[in-house]
């Protein structure tokens, strides 16, 4: 029952989220800001870890696949693969749901227990529509330009192994990641990522909406918005790996 | 003028309000007073609609905020200023944007009208003017007070809410801000309805006072007859400070 109550909850606050903004002008002010906030400030740590997954997955693949009827341009091929299909959408929708998910969920619980968000809807600002739209449009529309980053990387970090260890070709490296090259699973990553950005803000912004009390709840809050924004993005990942791929 | 008419308010099946009634004078600043916990911020909430009372009347001038469309509620409040306990300035912008917030929100004023209204306002709460571009966080309490009255007032509310507007404040601080909120209710001729337990605040301003009681109204009157009813609700309330028993001794000798 507390979970359908907190669903209740959820699409109740969805519901006021995507009504037409009080004020226009004031909507596209606030929509690039939080795009910069949320996706531009990301992209630096989305870099180094995209390079560092790249370059690791290289050296793991290189290292663990010693068979000589695996040809050698698999390890490009698998890392690309393995990009495009899980770990750049993923991994990387987790690594943000952490980041990202603590900051909206801090911030608008901030708000809450300071009275600021009573004081909007005081003014007659639909609070929910004011705060949140935002911040779930500004996520789900930078999440592709992250994914893309991502996957990038992540090529340009296993790229730097095969060009600065002998562990394998550089041409045998990059004729793998060109192999069979199928444009459709950048298209399912992106799809994915959409979905995970929508994921991301919304619950984030939930938890934090619906904040109570002190810095501790706002704590918890921001604690249950990683954790509950993570475990749904796993089942999406199954119901989209299902749809998009099967 | 506002009136409440036996307003109930209850949470999850625990009463906090019984069957209040009240009048809050136009142009006079009304007053809540009472211990904490009594009730008083409740009422306020349920006056304003930021809780919703189970039966009774609230009537802004006429207009019952219980029988209004969530439409009509968004309107209403565009009349409503509030000074909130903890100022609620938004902390993501400086002290002047938090005046224009309002301003840009819902008034069709072009920018620079916008700006010379948020200055007025800024001025006629006495801020120095350094300190419209700094950050919330950057004042101290009581400049982060006077900006919410300003942002309050921005709109020309006909309604002004203050909820402790003393509270964290320094004696002499707490008078500015209490002599401020009245002479802004006089000079705009607006409905303010003060949530207090600041005996300074109440000698200072209370045209019009409202005793909350464990959720019952205890008493209603105003700063003249607070030391001289005998009514013990008020009597316990106001001599609960050996300072106002001594006065009253004093008055009595």
């Amino acid at each position: 029952m507390l979970g359908l109550d907190t669903v209740g909850r959820y699409v109740e606050l969805m519901k006021r989220t995507f009504s037409k903004p009080d004020n226009w002008k004031m909507f596209w002010r606030q929509l690039p800001k939080e795009m910069e906030k949320l996706g531009i400030d990301s992209i630096g740590i989305i870099v180094l870890i995209s390079i560092f997954m790249g370059a690791i997955m290289t050296m793991q693949t290189v290292l663990n696949t010693e068979n000589p009827l695996l040809p050698r341009y698999s390890t490009g091929l698998v890392l690309r693969d393995t990009m495009l299909l899980e770990f750049a959408s993923s991994i990387m929708s987790l690594l943000l749901a952490g980041k990202v998910g603590s900051n909206i969920a801090s911030e608008i619980g901030t708000m809450r227990i300071t009275e600021q968000i009573d004081a909007l809807e005081i003014m007659g600002v639909n609070s929910a529509n004011y705060l949140i739209l935002p911040k779930v449009i500004g996520l789900v529309l930078c999440m592709p330009l992250l994914v893309t980053f991502s996957v990038f990387c992540a090529l340009i970090g296993g790229t730097g192994v095969a060009y600065f260890t002998d562990m394998i070709p550089v041409a045998d490296f990059v004729y793998g990641l060109q192999y069979a090259f199928i444009p459709y699973y950048f298209t399912y990553s992106l799809i994915k990522s959409l979905f995970f950005g929508f994921i991301i803000a919304s619950i984030s912004a939930f938890y934090g909406y619906y904040a109570y009390g002190g810095a501790l709840n706002v704590g918890k809050a921001s604690t249950n918005a990683v954790v509950n924004s993570s475990i749904v993005i796993l089942l999406m990942n199954i119901v989209l790996t299902q749809l998009l791929l099967v | 003028m506002i009136e409440v008419k036996h307003l109930n308010k209850s949470f999850d099946g625990k009463q906090v309000l019984y069957d209040i009634s009240a009048t809050f004078r136009h142009g006079a600043v009304n007053q809540i007073i009472g211990k904490s916990g009594s009730g008083k911020t409740v009422l306020m909430k349920s006056i304003i609609g930021l809780f919703k009372a189970e039966s009774g009347e609230v009537l802004y001038d006429g207009r019952n905020l219980l029988d209004m469309s969530k439409r009509e509620i968004k309107l209403l409040r565009r009349e409503v200023g509030m000074l909130f306990q903890g100022s609620a300035l938004f902390d993501s912008m400086s002290v002047i944007e938090n005046v224009m917030y309002p301003l840009q929100m819902f008034s069709d004023m072009s920018k620079i009208d916008v700006e010379k209204r948020a200055k007025f306002c800024l001025e006629r709460v006495n801020l120095q003017t350094h300190a419209y571009h700094l950050m919330p966080g950057e004042i101290s309490g009581g400049m982060q007070k006077r900006v919410a009255i300003a942002r309050a007032i921005s709109l020309n509310p006909k309604y002004l809410f203050c909820d402790e507007p003393n509270s964290g404040l320094d004696p002499v601080t707490s008078l500015v801000i209490d002599k401020l909120i009245e002479d802004i209710t006089q000079e705009f001729n607006i409905t303010t309805i003060i949530n207090t337990h600041d005996m300074n605040s109440i000698m200072e301003t209370g045209a019009n006072i409202i005793l909350i009681n464990k959720g019952h109204k205890g008493w209603e009157g105003s700063k003249e007859g607070i030391f001289t009813d005998d009514n013990q609700a008020l009597n316990d309330f106001v001599f609960a400070s050996e300072l106002y028993k001594k006065v009253k001794l004093a008055s009595q000798k």
